[in-house]
């Protein structure tokens, strides 16, 4: 791998954002405006808050990410340059990781100022370390960027895209053990949700709401979270192909 | 074959490509002779744009034996030396000519070498390529193509839809640009634009209908019409 191609495709991504100031006001705004949401919903019930606050803190930024990488990536492959750069010397690999960090940055800057929100002024009360919190957070962006690398190879249209999200999140957020909790599902849901990277992001955050300090369970979720991402990202990889019809 | 040159850039032996299940090239054999520039000229649909992705390497279902610049298509070190343009104007729309240009230059390890200014950018250099015009696009698109100087140039319909003049200029560029010792492949489905070629590569449905130069097309044809000389070349097939 080339970092100066990486980086030089990281750089072209960014400059792309700068110009699209909206999807980035859009990606940092959204998941703290339904965050706000979720604290005025449950102004009276503050338990409730605290008990979904941290899991939603890692579901709203995996879903706002994944639309925004899906949706870029997929421009690249539909207008053409996709097909051209890899005419020239530029490696796959060095393609997705340039979007990975700039996507990446864009997914952290969020995941940080959703999670120093629902911290601060929203008073998400924690037992864990909240930096632990910001970290998972950003994890689980990183997934969203993998998992939405991967969607953009399997979608022939913007609006396809946008069909995905159902398919790619809708079910594991209903089997994550955010409405019901993994071990009280009946055993074939449990296993399914065993393979889900959001069940871990969920559990992770479950751990940090409830127990003080960092158990190597929650070490674990995050690792596996983590792990998700880079699959999804080397499963993207393996779909850009340079010979099409 | 009417040209056979030893210093052929780029050799096509028994090309058959299938899309969609259907041959669109039928056992194409061509060669394309090196520092020259070889017109690839056809209506559409005639898979002008099919045999110049083949030989960028990006076509998938292809058969037969291709060789550029001695190497297999889409290698590492054809991918060195290619300039591809393709039909559509394949640039970021949400960048400015300025930040696509350089970008296409890092990729490639180059500098702009004056391209801008070759390619009468240079005003539009700090706008959105969204906000130019067409011809403005079609231009940075080939000025992509053009980045760190690369001997092969596959530029497929790079003047279809310009202004008269701009198409005249950039035949006068793709002349220098072969005397510098490029080797170019621009396709038109303008029959017109043949004369402004060294050498030709008649396509029609699939098939190879003549190579040779505009001269010999004239001569064989009897006119200089390129028009009628084209439908001349397939009546008497």
């Amino acid at each position: 791998m080339n970092p100066a191609r990486t980086f030089a495709t990281a750089r072209r991504v960014l400059e792309q954002l700068r110009h699209d100031p909206r999807t980035i006001a859009v990606m940092i705004l959204v998941p703290c405006v339904l965050l706000t949401l979720l604290r005025l919903i449950y102004w009276h019930r503050r338990l409730v808050f605290d008990v979904a606050g941290a899991p939603l803190l890692a579901i709203f930024p995996l879903i706002t990410v994944f639309l925004v990488t899906s949706v870029a990536l997929l421009r690249e492959r539909l207008a053409g340059t996709l097909e051209r750069l890899l005419t020239m010397p530029l490696g796959r690999l060095e393609l997705l990781v340039g979007y990975a960090l700039s996507f990446g940055m864009l997914a952290t800057v969020q995941a940080v100022v959703a999670s120093l929100l629902t911290l601060g002024p929203l008073g998400l009360r924690v037992r864990g370390p909240e930096g632990l919190v910001v970290v998972l957070a950003v994890s689980v962006a990183l997934l969203g960027l993998g998992l939405g690398l991967l969607a953009s190879a399997f979608a022939r249209s913007e609006f396809q895209v946008v069909q995905f999200l159902p398919l790619f999140v809708f079910p594991q957020l209903l089997l994550c053990g955010l409405l019901v909790p993994r071990d009280r599902m009946p055993a074939a849901l449990h296993a399914i949700s065993d393979v889900l990277p959001m069940s871990y992001a969920v559990d992770g955050m479950h751990h940090l709401t409830r127990e003080t300090g960092a158990s190597a369970a929650l070490w674990g979720d995050i690792l596996i979270v983590l792990a998700f991402a880079t699959g999804a990202l080397m499963l993207g990889a393996a779909t850009v192909r340079r010979r099409t019809a | 074959m009417d040209i056979v040159r030893a210093g052929a850039a780029i050799q096509v032996a028994d090309l058959t490509v299938h899309r969609g299940g259907r041959p669109v090239l039928h056992h194409v054999t061509a060669s394309i002779a090196a520092g020259r520039v070889t017109g690839l000229v056809g209506p559409s649909g005639s898979g002008k744009s099919t045999l110049i992705r083949a030989i960028a390497g990006v076509q998938a279902g292809v058969t037969g034996a291709l060789s550029v610049l001695g190497e297999t298509p889409g290698s590492a070190a054809v991918r060195r030396r290619l300039g591809y343009m393709t039909q559509a104007a394949s640039v970021y729309e949400d960048l400015t000519v300025a930040e696509n240009l350089g970008y296409f230059a890092a990729i490639r390890g180059a500098g702009l070498d004056g391209l801008l200014g070759r390619l009468q950018l240079e005003p539009e250099a700090d706008r959105l390529v969204r906000n130019v015009s067409g011809g403005q696009r079609a231009r940075v698109s080939l000025a992509v193509a053009l980045v760190g100087r690369p001997p092969l140039l596959l530029l497929d319909e790079p003047t279809v839809g310009l202004d008269p003049l701009l198409r005249r200029e950039l035949w006068a560029l793709f002349g220098e640009l072969a005397r510098e010792g490029a080797t170019l492949l621009v396709s038109s489905h303008v029959l017109d634009e043949a004369r402004h070629c060294d050498d030709l590569l008649l396509l029609r449905d699939g098939l190879i209908v003549a190579q040779l130069t505009p001269a010999e097309l004239r001569e064989r044809t009897g006119t200089d019409d390129m028009d009628e000389a084209f439908v001349r070349l397939i009546e008497r097939q």
